[in-house]
């Protein structure tokens, strides 16, 4: 995925200014910068939940800029919400199945009971094991603790089987040890497929990033490697400051 | 792996233990009635509940949107009086042949639902509130102007509708098994439909929209198709409707009606589809036998249904669950 010279406006407020950046295949980019940086518009506009007004998006080749957020996701971009987003009066299974329905087939189908066919349960609940809630299942997904509602999300992700996965700030609210559960967690998705990673927790963000873009008033300020981003001066300066060893 | 069945609807479930129950014996209760009504010369009874299920069968279709996607269609009587029009109009023009006029009443309602529903369903909450009651009020007015088919004094229709040249429908109780058959059929479909891929991709819409959206799911296109299914129910009950009363008034199309349909479905319980017709017997009965009573009953009746919607949330089924409960318990 590449994104070129994207720009957003809310009256005054540049949200977006002129931001490039890409994703290459089985990378995970992260991007940081503190509050009010832009970072969630940014993950707006490459979702297609609000439209830029200048610059491109193009991905797998195709450029969605002016595309419909389903049609985003019926190409394979896939995202994870900051404010955990499940459906929560359906049972954790059917989130899933949901997640899975999305990627096989029509669902314009109106005979049948969709909670007996095979071929959706039995990807879902490989899913499930994966994240580790196939005990969970029956559940309604309301039932869930916070921790395990992350999880959901990741199960779900994964059974959308995508080609870019969107991780909208996964750590916000976690405890230190739900940090790190997550963190080993998305280290063995890492390489599965591409993953952009918005995230407060630098420690996460210095654990998982093969390339960090730090965003600064809407603009990149700098971008490369965790090692080149941790020593860049102007990113010590304004974000990172003095504590960072 | 525990068989799949009935995860979704696993909580809904125990609060009804009956919820597979209830609805066959309504049905087999509906059945009966006729025979039971001529057995106690009650012969009334049977108009009374031929309007029940005819009603039923647009509560269900409301039921339909409103309880599985958080659709509140405020205007659901239009489809009922179009629907009764078709029958109408056709018959004005010497045209009594019932599966003529069942086509007709469908595919009228069916078009007036896409064509409303893809400005209305642009909308959300209030708004789609606001929107559906216009264009109800639309229907209304137009075919209260509608001068050749007796503007708001409505039609009369002399000859009911007819079986490829038979007769069938002239007596009321052969009427009577039609319109239970197709409160049946009606309520088969719904069932089916919301245990559908359609029906799961619908009710994730009305439970977190956007996160169905981006897991890849035109919603739109899902909401508009349950909206046109909902209005042919609605059709469907406006082609019964007119066959048993032999009437078509524009009075059919009014928002009371729209609002009376909405109230049924909170009644009996939103978003359990027996509980539409629970709610339609209810409402209907309930009006009877109050007017039988007092000329006042409407300051009975509508304290009773603020009661209801405010205490019983679950309709007159999450009572009737949560007494059983307390019984039980002791």
């Amino acid at each position: 995925m590449r994104v070129e010279a994207l720009c957003k406006r809310f009256g005054g407020l540049i949200a977006t200014d002129e931001v490039t950046f890409d994703v290459q295949s089985g990378e995970l980019h992260a991007v940081i910068g503190p509050n009010g940086a832009g970072k969630t518009t940014l993950i707006n506009q490459i979702c297609g939940l609000i439209a830029p007004d200048a610059g491109r998006i193009i991905f797998a080749g195709t450029d969605i800029t002016a595309m419909p957020a389903h049609a985003r996701a019926a190409l394979g971009l896939a995202r994870s919400f900051q404010i955990t987003s499940i459906l929560p009066e359906f049972s954790v299974l059917e989130n899933v199945a949901l997640a899975v329905q999305a990627r096989s087939g029509t669902s314009f189908r109106f005979f049948g009971r969709v909670d007996a066919e095979e071929a959706l349960n039995a990807p879902a609940l490989a899913a499930l094991a994966e994240a580790g809630l196939e005990s969970r299942a029956g559940v309604a997904a309301r039932h869930l603790s916070h921790g395990e509602r992350r999880a959901l999300e990741v199960a779900i992700a994964l059974a959308l089987k995508p080609r870019l996965l969107l991780l909208d700030e996964p750590m916000a609210g976690a405890g230190h040890e739900e940090t790190e559960r997550l963190i080993v967690m998305l280290s063995r998705l890492k390489g599965r497929f591409p993953m952009v990673l918005v995230e407060h927790d630098m420690r996460a963000v210095f654990a998982l990033a093969d390339r960090i873009s730090v965003l600064l008033y809407g603009r990149i300020l700098a971008s490369g490697t965790p090692e080149l981003v941790r020593n860049h001066p102007q990113v010590i300066a304004a974000y990172l400051g003095t504590g960072m060893e | 792996m525990p068989s799949g069945r009935h995860f979704a609807f696993a909580d809904r479930l125990r609060t009804s233990s009956g919820a597979e129950l209830t609805p066959i014996l309504i049905f087999a209760a509906l059945a009966l009635l006729p025979a039971a009504a001529a057995l106690a010369g009650q012969g009334h009874l049977i108009s009374l509940f031929m309007r029940v299920m005819i009603f039923a069968i647009a509560a269900l279709g409301l039921d339909l949107i409103v309880g599985y996607g958080a659709l509140v269609s405020f205007g659901h009587a239009a489809f009922v009086g179009l629907g009764a029009y078709a029958v109408g109009i056709l018959a004005a023009h010497g045209i009594n042949d019932g599966f003529l006029a069942l086509a007709a009443a469908l595919l009228v309602t069916t078009l007036f639902a896409i064509a409303t529903g893809i400005v209305s369903l642009r909308t959300e909450g209030v708004y789609f509130i606001m929107i559906t009651l216009a264009f109800g009020q639309m229907a209304y007015f137009t075919a209260s102007s509608l001068a050749p088919y007796g503007g708001d004094d409505g039609l009369t229709i002399h000859v009911r509708n007819t079986a490829l040249g038979f007769d069938l429908l002239r007596h009321d109780q052969a009427l009577y098994y039609v319109v239970l058959a197709s409160l049946v059929g009606s309520y088969l479909l719904c069932r089916a439909l919301v245990a559908s891929r359609f029906g799961r991709v619908f009710r994730g819409a009305r439970e977190n929209r956007i996160r169905v959206e981006t897991m890849g799911f035109d919603v739109f296109r899902f909401q508009l198709v349950a909206y046109a299914i909902s209005g042919a129910l609605g059709g469907l009950s406006g082609f019964l409707l007119a066959n048993a009363t032999n009437f078509v008034s524009p009075a059919y199309m009014s928002w009371h009606r729209s609002g009376e349909l909405i109230i049924m479905v909170l009644l009996g319980g939103m978003g359990r589809l027996h509980g539409a017709i629970i709610g339609a017997a209810a409402f209907l009965l309930l009006e009877q036998w109050l007017s039988d009573l007092t000329e006042h009953w409407k300051m009975i009746f509508g304290p009773f249904l603020v009661l209801v919607v405010v205490f019983a949330r679950g309709g007159l089924i999450g009572l009737a669950g949560e007494l059983s409960r307390k019984l039980r318990r002791g």
